[in-house]
């Protein structure tokens, strides 16, 4: 546990010092401030489109970082040869693996605490107060830390078998698939293909489905979220990420470093 | 109980893009790392030296054969706690600095905080970056990462200490800071296994050393009996021999090059060397020096891996009788 947790805040520490995740927090700021100007030009839904512009700001900069730190996460070590400083010491591979999903996760959850902060400045700003429903956008935010953890799952499980740059692709692939897994069904249902229908099924049933995740436009609507949802969505993102991070471990207990 | 003991081990790489098919890059290698010795893998590029090394090591996985460490299996990941490695060319995260390195490092051993700091701090004292410590290694030269490299090696006060090439990337103060640092661990009876392609390095520093060659074992045996071998030749060097004296030298075939007055000859067996003597006796010629002229490890080396055949066989007989 020990090793686990030192892994993960070193990991933390050199990806927290990229410059690459800094200049993409000041492009999320600089988004959600701008949401303040789009709003003065929205008559009447001002807010609306605050919360649902600054939200979207933090889900796609959060899910950028997430993608272009999680897929060099083994691939890179392998690739500049960092890893054999860790390996040959008393680590269980498993360890590792944990100890860089997490290490990941906890810069993303930071970043993503930076960015939020500066949502609720500029709400803040906006309202020259803030209430009890402006806590609204607070489930929100937590679901895009679960999507978060499920991107960053899968591009650990993809850095562990090829290259950063097809890591990046195949990942992005099922960010973008998994906001439309219900039309990929629909249109699946709709060809009368039985192979189709059941490429498409399978697809639906074994990919992420980021589309229960996305209640930002409920959220500015002042719409709240269900307890169910909260549970199903936590459970879903947890089994989800258990399983594919058992993968990784698999995949990598047998990885050679030549 | 050997350190470090390796049975028929064998490693096959896969090659080819489509269709994969196995090469072999290390052969039925069998070897015994005594306790407290500094033992030398000497070979050129892709003999199979670093392949050993990551075998032992765990980060690759044997074909064929068994690796012990401290009499266990390898797979034993705990065997690591005992064992410093510096990898070849070592890498490091650019935005963390040496000292956080060493502190990650002794983490990953279990070390405790004040015990991780002062560690850290004897070993980049001990290995000059004491100075720099605190910046990021992405400014650090390819010398300064190779002492990081070995700083961190060492993190562990590990009884085997494995260097994979510990002197590449070093100026030749830095090498000499290496040599005197496994001088150092010698002294303190920890075993170093180590790589090296540079001779001399391995000729100041190896109680004993294995030759291998396109993943063979080519030679193994004590560096002082390798030394002692044999004369390869003898020197001698006459003081101003006339004109009748080298001719007579020349019609027994000795080879001679004249520099100045002195006359520097090449005898290659003991019964030529007596008859040169008698030659200089009888013509009152003054011996200025008869020097022995002995086998070194480049020329043992150069004759396995050039030839690639067994030239000392009485050697090789002994040093594997040793080791059985």
């Amino acid at each position: 546990m020990a090793r686990i947790w030192s892994i993960t805040w070193h990991t933390f520490k050199e990806a927290a010092r990229d410059r690459v995740l800094y200049n993409l927090i000041v492009f999320a700021l600089l988004m959600i401030g701008a949401s303040i100007l789009f709003g003065q030009i929205s008559v009447g839904i001002e807010g609306i489109i605050l919360v649902d512009l600054g939200l979207s700001s933090i889900a796609v900069f959060g899910v950028l970082m997430a993608i272009l730190i999680g897929i060099g996460l083994v691939s890179k070590e392998i690739e500049r040869r960092t890893i054999f400083n860790v390996l040959s010491k008393p680590v269980h591979r498993f360890e590792f693996i944990l100890g860089k999903y997490f290490g990941l996760l906890l810069t993303l959850f930071v970043n993503t605490g930076v960015m939020a902060a500066g949502f609720y400045v500029a709400l803040f700003y906006q309202k020259r107060s803030l209430g009890p429903e402006d806590l609204l956008p607070l489930g929100a935010i937590y679901f895009i830390l679960l999507q978060f953890a499920l991107v960053v799952a899968w591009a650990l499980f993809f850095s562990c078998l090829s290259t950063p740059v097809l890591s990046a692709v195949f990942t992005f692939s099922i960010y973008v698939a998994g906001h439309f897994l219900g039309d990929l069904r629909f249109f699946g249902q709709e060809t009368h293909s039985r192979l189709v229908s059941g490429v498409t099924t399978l697809l639906y049933y074994l990919l992420p489905n980021f589309a229960d995740f996305d209640v930002i436009t409920r959220t500015a609507h002042g719409e709240k979220i269900s307890g169910v949802l909260f549970t199903a969505n936590s459970l879903y993102a947890l089994l989800y990420v258990t399983v594919l991070i058992s993968a990784a471990v698999l995949v990598f207990e047998e990885k050679e470093f030549r | 109980m050997p350190a470090i003991e390796t049975t028929e081990l064998t490693k096959d790489y896969a090659v080819g893009f489509w269709r994969k098919r196995p090469k072999r890059v290390l052969e039925d290698l069998n070897l015994e790392v005594a306790s407290g010795e500094v033992f030398g893998l000497l070979g050129p590029n892709g003999a199979g030296k670093s392949t050993t090394l990551k075998l032992i090591l765990g980060l690759i996985f044997p074909t064929s054969g068994a690796v012990r460490i401290f009499g266990s299996d390898w797979r034993d990941v705990s065997l690591r706690a005992r064992i410093g490695f510096l990898p070849e060319n070592p890498s490091f995260y650019d935005n963390l600095s040496a000292e956080e390195f060493l502190n990650y490092a002794g983490s990953l051993f279990g070390l405790a905080a004040g015990e991780r700091r002062r560690r850290a701090a004897k070993l980049l004292e001990q290995v000059g970056l004491a100075e720099v410590g605190d910046i990021p290694v992405r400014r650090y030269s390819k010398g300064m990462v190779q002492r990081l490299g070995l700083a961190q090696a060492l993190i562990n006060d590990p009884e085997l200490v494995i260097l994979d090439e510990p002197m590449s990337g070093l100026d030749p103060l830095g090498r000499r800071e290496v040599r005197d640092l496994i001088l150092d661990l010698k002294a303190q009876k920890r075993t170093v296994l180590f790589s090296t392609h540079i001779l001399s390095d391995a000729e100041t520093l190896c109680d004993r050393v294995a030759i291998l060659h396109r993943g063979r074992l080519q030679g193994l045996g004590e560096i002082g009996e390798i030394l002692a071998m044999g004369v390869a030749s003898t020197e001698i060097v006459l003081e101003a021999p006339s004109p009748g004296v080298q001719d007579s030298l020349a019609s027994m075939g000795v080879s001679a090059v004249r520099t100045g007055e002195r006359v520097r000859l090449s005898v290659q067996d003991e019964a030529e060397v007596e008859r040169v003597l008698e030659i200089a006796v009888r013509e009152k010629v003054k011996v200025v020096s008869i020097t022995p002229v002995r086998l070194t490890l480049e020329d043992y080396f150069m004759e396995k891996v050039e030839k690639g055949k067994p030239v000392r066989e009485k050697f090789d007989r002994q040093a594997l009788s040793r080791k059985g």
